[in-house]
């Protein structure tokens, strides 16, 4: 059953950032776009499986922070080589100044 | 049919099904070219990822990496011969010879051709498939292994079989361990995390000859070894080129698109040396992944009549123990240097010439130094000339430098 999750406060992610934030042993990376949306996605990368919230978030992409494997974190796609599967995007809201984030 | 650049059937060939040639044959598909593209492969099997060999590869903690699926490379209707090589070429006519004895013709030929370990007699090397499974077979726990060369390959090899219970001892020729590429302060962390792990590194300590069962010194001391391995750089693969007459020197010579001497032939990958443009137009030869995935797309687009030349940033990264290094710009370049040192023990050095920025490295765990890095390789391709304060200050944060407007260039 999907379910809304209190991610983290709308404070807790610089916009043009991204943060980690674990619930039930799975990762998820947390955005703030620069115009105050807030998105998320699997926490890891489809490449090699490494965290991606180390990683330089420019704009509506988050790149890899290990072998700088792109990802449009909006729409999850893969931006190409290395990575070649997209990641996984989860619904997000914003009430309160919580963010929460709907998964299954 | 013709596609962009007025490519017509008898098509792009591509040598070399390694990094950059598998993904220059992808690409120019995305680029929109209809016409046949033949990628040539010496290697048996399916294309592959290099540096997990040295990483998790090596250590039994993961299968090969392949490049793409086959079946993207099938859909993009691409040939991939595998296991054939190139033999010759003739550049007037337009052909290729194969190692089976087809002749193929091209409209357009790509030299992906990459590199090859510098080998020493009596020691393995490590560049192929083929190559870490001979390795990997000879490292159980407690076997001495002698690894001859403290740059990346060796220092990886070390830290592996380090990590799988083998005595290792590292003997390195210059004062230093990776001296080109790295900074001095950053490569004393990467000798001093070996050391805790209880690897001997001996530096200023060539060799003077390998016997069986040991390393012979030119002091004359000796190391003894089970299973010796040389990481004594690469030799960029031009054998082809230079038959044909193509302009070689420390790589098959390009210009800023990646054009050889030849007409119609280009060359990208570890195996070009190319005027970089961020450097006075110096000429550079990357062993470098990244490096080589996006002169594989560069070219791809160049050999399609784009004459952008390639201006990328070089950028490498380096895994031994939970450390993970990156250098993005040239070391060499840099005639001052300023360090920041993190909270969290996480290190970077950043390297000037001329107030601009040339290069920067770090060094941490995981990821940690990846973020600020990049951010460093963006302010490097601004020809940015940050303050020597803000970079040294680590409560400053480095992404809002990229906005300031710079002072050069
Ligand atoms: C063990 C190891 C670890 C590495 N780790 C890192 C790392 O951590 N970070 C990093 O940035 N870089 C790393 N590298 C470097 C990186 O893998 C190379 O820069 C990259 O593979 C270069 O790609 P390339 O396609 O130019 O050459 P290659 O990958 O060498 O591919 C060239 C291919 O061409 C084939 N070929 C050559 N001549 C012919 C011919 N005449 N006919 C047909 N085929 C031919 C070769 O067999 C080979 O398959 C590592 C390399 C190795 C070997
Ligand atoms: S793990 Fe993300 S790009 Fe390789």
């Amino acid at each position: 059953m999907p379910q809304w999750i209190a991610a983290c406060a709308t404070d807790d992610v610089d916009p043009e950032d991204v943060i980690s934030f674990e619930h039930a042993g799975n990762a998820y990376a947390v955005y703030r776009s620069p115009d105050d949306a807030f998105f998320a996605t699997d926490g890891h990368c489809t490449h090699e499986r490494e965290l991606l919230c180390d990683g330089l978030v420019m704009g509506g992409v988050i790149e890899c922070p290990k072998h700088n494997g792109r990802f449009d974190y909006t729409s999850g796609k893969a931006l190409g080589a290395p990575v070649l599967v997209d990641v996984r995007t989860y619904p997000t809201k914003v009430e309160d100044g919580t963010v929460y984030i709907e998964v299954p | 049919m013709t596609g962009p650049g007025g490519v017509v059937p008898g098509g792009v060939v591509v040598v070399g099904a390694g990094e950059c040639g598998t993904r220059a044959a992808l690409a120019l598909r995305e680029e929109g070219y209809a016409g046949p593209v033949t990628l040539v492969g010496g290697e048996p099997g399916h294309p592959y990822e290099r540096p997990p060999l040295s990483k998790a590869v090596l250590s039994g903690a993961a299968d090969l990496t392949p490049l793409c699926t086959p079946e993207r490379l099938v859909d993009a209707g691409v040939t991939h011969l595998a296991g054939v090589a190139a033999t010759a070429l003739d550049v007037r006519a337009h052909e290729v010879a194969l190692a089976d004895g087809r002749v193929l013709g091209y409209e357009r030929l790509l030299l992906a051709t990459g590199a090859r370990a510098r080998p020493l007699p009596g020691a393995l090397v490590l560049r192929s498939h083929a190559d870490a499974v001979a390795l990997q077979a000879r490292l159980r726990p407690g076997t001495r292994v002698g690894v001859v060369g403290g740059g990346f390959i060796g220092l990886e090899v070390a830290a592996t079989a380090a990590g799988l219970g083998c005595a290792v001892t590292v003997v390195e020729a210059a004062p230093r361990l990776m001296g080109r590429a790295v900074p001095e302060r950053l490569a004393a962390r990467v000798a001093a995390r070996h050391a805790e792990a209880g690897v001997a590194v001996r530096c200023a300590s060539p060799v003077a000859r390998l016997e069986p069962g040991r390393i012979v010194l030119a002091d004359g001391q000796v190391v003894e070894t089970d299973v010796v391995v040389a990481g004594i750089g690469s030799a960029p693969e031009t054998a082809l080129a230079a038959a044909a007459g193509l302009a070689v020197a420390d790589g098959i010579v390009v210009d800023g698109s990646l054009a050889t001497s030849a007409p119609d032939v280009f060359a990208a990958g570890d195996c070009c040396s190319f005027p970089h443009p961020l450097y006075d137009d110096r000429r550079v030869r990357l062993e470098s992944w990244r490096a080589a995935q996006e002169q594989g797309v560069h070219a791809a687009r160049a050999l399609l009549g784009d004459p952008e030349p390639y201006a990328a940033v070089p950028w490498f990264w380096s895994d031994q123990y939970e450390l993970s290094l990156q250098v993005a710009g040239l070391p060499g370049a840099a005639t001052e240097e300023v360090v920041r040192v993190r909270p969290d023990g996480a290190e970077l050095w950043f390297g000037l010439d001329a107030g601009r920025l040339v290069a920067v490295a770090g060094i941490g765990t995981g990821t940690a130094v990846a973020k600020d890095v990049r951010i460093g390789e963006l302010l490097i391709a601004q020809r940015a000339a940050p303050d020597p304060a803000a970079l040294a200050d680590p409560g400053v944060a480095l992404k809002p430098l990229l906005r300031a407007p710079s002072p050069v260039g």
